[in-house]
């Protein structure tokens, strides 16, 4: 047996790819702010919290402001209503692509937030996306609210005027 | 001291702090396990993190199952001011080291080095066969606890040890954890007892293995006046030095530690009286093997925080070690102490640090 397989191993020639398939499986623990962002979409809002020094609001928040490093306690409950400060029309296929192409991503600054938020602006033709859009969250019937982004189905715009550059000119 | 000790700037351990140790924290993430373990090292000592000129981390992607977590992390300390930073994927304790060489250089006087990582969210035995060689040996996913027992089997057959031993440790860690508010297993069961228990792989019971345990530790350093500004009784290293051994577990002598050996002769642990040694010995009997190719005698009182037998926050036992070394020469039960880190499979890497009182 062990002559037979050095034999057929010699005829095979050198390995030179190996395929060693791995797979783990993790839990994942949000954490006790980004709890309440995930209970807060549950509910059809969105939580950000204040930083205590620098009064920055994060959206989500991950419980420390990453500029001061001091934990982030004060909930802050955000607008529905927010402006896009940058975004990309994505023209290009991908694997697992769930919406039809062209889409567009955005960056959305919610009012009260110092934060981007990303999300799809939809109800508008691609060609009519630009900076300062006021825009505001669609979500999903109240039965089908989790505590996770798929409770957001997208941003459409108000009919607000544009936002002036100077509101979210730091944001960029 | 030692001749290698001469060489060095003196570097001391200004403060210590660890969380604490759990079987799972499924409250915090990590940014909100490190924050107060942050808090608590800058604020035993009255300063901020403007009062350091270099931070450096130790953690594992592989524990969290995401990328970049180390950068994730920093959210714990903030980005502003802004200062020089640097990870390991290591042990806390090579952050440590890593920290120690910079502050050699003269340049800056105080570093923060802290490390994380939380072993409950993924199956750790699993987890630490990707630490093994990726072609010949973890394609076979040989598990830790596995691997361990065969390097606990070939000590016992080279009659260096007895499975009676591993539960002298186990029960003499356990209890000493008593005493240790932070550690995870706190019991005082003795030995015959343990030697019930049932084996989880022959010839390890359950009592000879580490506890999975979730948890952060941090050090300040300091050199020069810091180092006397910020404590009555500053604790310097003396010595300190780490050493690998090749990956293939079958070309070692799995029963004894070169690496630890030649580390702890560079570091100059023989140069004086060792009163505690606190060993990063995952598994009981690797206790014996590190204490021997430390040279420790009969008289150094090993483990007294209780160990990694106690609590195993993977990433930081090491660094805690080194902690706790530290706080038991600050408190003056011990004038000079050595202090062990391991990383990879079967003590494949060992770190030596010697710390001695003013």
């Amino acid at each position: 047996m062990a002559d037979e397989l050095t034999t057929d191993a010699a005829d095979l020639g050198p390995v030179t790819t190996l395929a060693t398939p791995i797979r783990l499986d993790f839990d994942f623990t949000p954490g006790v702010a980004q709890s309440r962002f995930l209970r807060g979409l549950e509910q059809g809002k969105f939580m950000g919290q204040r930083c205590p020094s620098c009064n920055q609001v994060y959206v989500p928040s991950r419980g420390s402001c990453p500029t001061d490093g001091v934990p982030t306690t004060e909930d802050v409950l955000l607008a529905n209503v927010g402006t896009v400060t940058t975004y990309c029309v994505v023209n290009v296929p991908f694997a697992g692509q769930s919406i039809e192409i062209p889409y567009i991503c955005a960056q959305v600054l919610l009012d009260g937030a110092n934060v981007s938020f990303m999300g799809l602006i939809q109800e508008i033709p691609t060609d009519q996306i630009r900076m300062g859009m006021r825009v505001e969250a669609v979500w999903v019937d109240e039965s089908d609210l989790t505590p996770s982004l798929a409770s957001v189905r997208y941003f459409r715009p108000t009919d607000e005027p544009d936002a002036d550059y100077d509101t979210y000119k730091e944001y960029l | 001291m030692s001749a290698a000790a001469r060489t060095v700037r003196p570097v001391s351990i200004a403060s210590f702090a660890q969380s604490q140790n759990v079987r799972k924290d499924d409250e915090r993430n990590e940014v909100e396990g490190l924050m107060p373990v942050i808090a608590e090292v800058f604020g035993n000592i009255g300063i901020t993190k403007a009062d350091v000129g270099f931070i450096c981390s130790g953690s594992t992607d592989y524990l969290i199952g995401g990328p970049f977590s180390f950068v994730m992390a920093l959210d714990a300390v903030g980005v502003w001011p802004p200062k020089s930073e640097s990870h390991v994927e290591m042990d806390g304790a090579w952050a440590l080291y890593e920290a120690w060489v910079l502050l050699q250089e003269g340049e800056i006087d105080a570093a923060l080095v802290y490390s994380f990582g939380r072993s409950s969210l993924g199956d750790l035995n699993e987890i630490l066969t990707l630490q093994m060689d990726p072609y010949y040996e973890a394609p076979l996913w040989p598990d830790i606890v596995s691997l361990s027992a065969l390097q606990a089997r070939a000590l016992i057959d080279a009659g260096k040890a007895t499975e009676a031993d591993f539960a002298a440790i186990a029960s003499r860690s356990r209890r000493d954890a008593l005493a240790n508010p932070k550690a995870q297993v706190r019991n005082d069961t003795a030995p015959e007892v343990l030697l019930a228990d049932d084996y989880v792989v022959a010839p390890l019971r359950r009592h000879a293995l580490p506890p999975i345990t979730d948890g952060a530790a941090a050090i300040v350093l300091a050199a020069g006046d810091k180092a006397l500004e910020w404590s009555d009784r500053p604790v310097w290293i003396t010595g300190f030095d780490h050493r690998m051994e090749t990956h293939s577990l079958g070309a070692r002598d799995l029963t004894s530690s070169p690496s630890t050996a030649k580390a702890a002769e560079v570091a100059g642990v023989a140069a004086g009286k060792i009163d505690i040694a606190e060993i990063h010995a995952p598994f009981a009997h690797q206790e014996i093997i590190v204490a021997e190719a430390l040279g420790l005698d009969d008289s150094v009182v090993i483990n007294p925080s209780g160990g990694p037998l106690a609590a195993n926050p993977m990433m930081s036992a090491g660094l805690i070690r080194i902690g706790e070394a530290a706080e038991r020469i600050r408190s003056g039960q011990a004038d000079r102490a050595v202090a062990h880190a391991t990383s990879g499979p079967c003590l494949q890497q060992n770190l030596v640090c010697v710390l001695e009182g003013a």
